[in-house]
């Protein structure tokens, strides 16, 4: 390349090489799916060890993505009745329950005006792939408001193409405030009790108020219902990042 | 849309209150029609219910075949689904879907538009002129 003078360019070295230490970074950023943490109880710890091993073993032969309720998955199953034997269902994960093997995720969808929701067996040897196709938190971790919700907030595309990850970054929080249908709701979502964060309560005050009669604000301070779970997160990181290690 | 707890819906009013899914479909549930027959559409001041249910338990499930009163007049009808939560990987949705159906099976809309899950592909024998007029599948 001659610069603008005419004379040979001056020897420019190249950029030097950006090194993303990917291991370091997604050691920096730990998920511990929450099936795995062990349900608050008086069973042998044995048990959970177990099926922590199974679980590991499965992940092992088939990728599980780390996900959040918010997010729009994709999900193809194994279904002999359909064309192809395969069934791809995309929606939006509203709700994740259930410990252990038994580990479940509910996805919601729109099809042509109808509202349909599949709740999923993680560990069900029944499901082939699953493409985390949006990443994206949301206010609460349980979205069963959507169904009272405008169906616009249901609706993806099914063939929706994912959505570039930025990698070794935080997982973006969604702060949309949902619009609800107009009452009756399946549950009443204005009370405290549901404590939902992402709806745009159109409700007059004197409704609001109303529903704070039924605040339980010693709640929190119950000693009884504690469940410290950090250090019982800690030892079952360090056993199953090993495990899927090897 | 056909939402039954909704005050304001194209085919009916109902302004008395409302109960939400109980069981599955059993006699007097309100259902929403979803193919394209004449019977189905055509608003009428009350919706169709349910007046019986062809099951040792009074319970519709996906697949069951109930009578329903449209009009004034009886109907058979196939469940093609419902509101409570059924086995794990099958869909739910959020309204109870019936298609319109003769004594014979055959039904009387020619297009399904609202999803049907691939359970009933199971009976294919029974339903299969009904699975063969439905667009989508879940």
């Amino acid at each position: 390349r001659a610069c603008s003078d005419g004379k040979p360019a001056k020897f420019q070295p190249p950029p030097k090489p950006v090194i993303i230490d990917k291991q370091k970074q997604r050691e920096e950023r730990r998920f511990l799916s929450p099936e795995f943490i062990p349900p608050r109880g008086r069973t042998d710890p044995l048990k959970f060890y177990i099926e922590r091993k199974d679980m590991i073993q499965r992940r092992k032969v088939f990728n599980i993505p780390e996900f959040y309720v918010g997010h729009v998955l994709a999900v193809t199953t194994a279904d002999p009745h359909a064309n192809g034997k395969t069934n791809r269902f995309v929606g939006i994960c509203i709700q994740r329950g259930g410990k252990g093997l038994g580990a479940t995720f509910v996805l919601r969808n729109v099809i042509e005006d109808q509202g349909v929701e599949i709740c999923y067996e993680l560990y069900s040897p029944r499901i082939q792939a699953i493409e985390v196709l949006k990443l994206e938190k949301r206010l609460d971790d349980n979205l069963m408001y959507l169904r009272d919700a405008l169906p616009e907030y249901s609706t993806f595309d099914v063939n929706m193409k994912p959505v570039s990850r930025l990698h070794h970054e935080d997982i973006p929080v969604n702060k949309l405030q949902v619009r609800m249908k107009p009452k009756p709701w399946s549950k009443r979502w204005e009370r405290p009790k549901y404590n939902v964060k992402g709806i745009k309560f159109e409700l007059p005050e004197e409704k609001m108020k109303e529903a704070q009669k039924w605040s339980q604000p010693w709640l929190e301070f119950d000693m009884l219902r504690e469940y410290d779970t950090s250090k019982i997160e800690e030892k079952i990181w360090k056993e199953v990042s090993e495990e899927l290690k090897k | 849309q056909g939402l039954l707890r909704r005050s304001v819906s194209h085919s009916f009013p109902s302004f008395a209150s409302v109960t939400g899914a109980c069981q599955a479909i059993q006699k007097l549930t309100r259902v929403r029609v979803v193919d394209n027959s004449a019977l189905g559409n055509t608003p009428y001041h009350r919706p169709p219910k349910c007046i019986h249910v062809y099951n040792k338990t009074g319970v519709g499930k996906v697949g069951d075949t109930i009578l329903l009163a449209i009009k004034g007049e009886k109907k058979k009808a196939l469940i093609v689904g419902h509101k409570m939560p059924g086995p794990h990987m099958t869909p739910r949705f959020d309204s109870n879907n019936v298609v319109l159906i003769e004594d014979n099976g055959n039904p009387v809309g020619t297009r399904i538009k609202t999803p049907i899950p691939y359970i009933l592909r199971q009976r294919e024998g029974e339903f299969s002129k009904v699975l063969a007029i439905a667009r989508n599948f879940v």
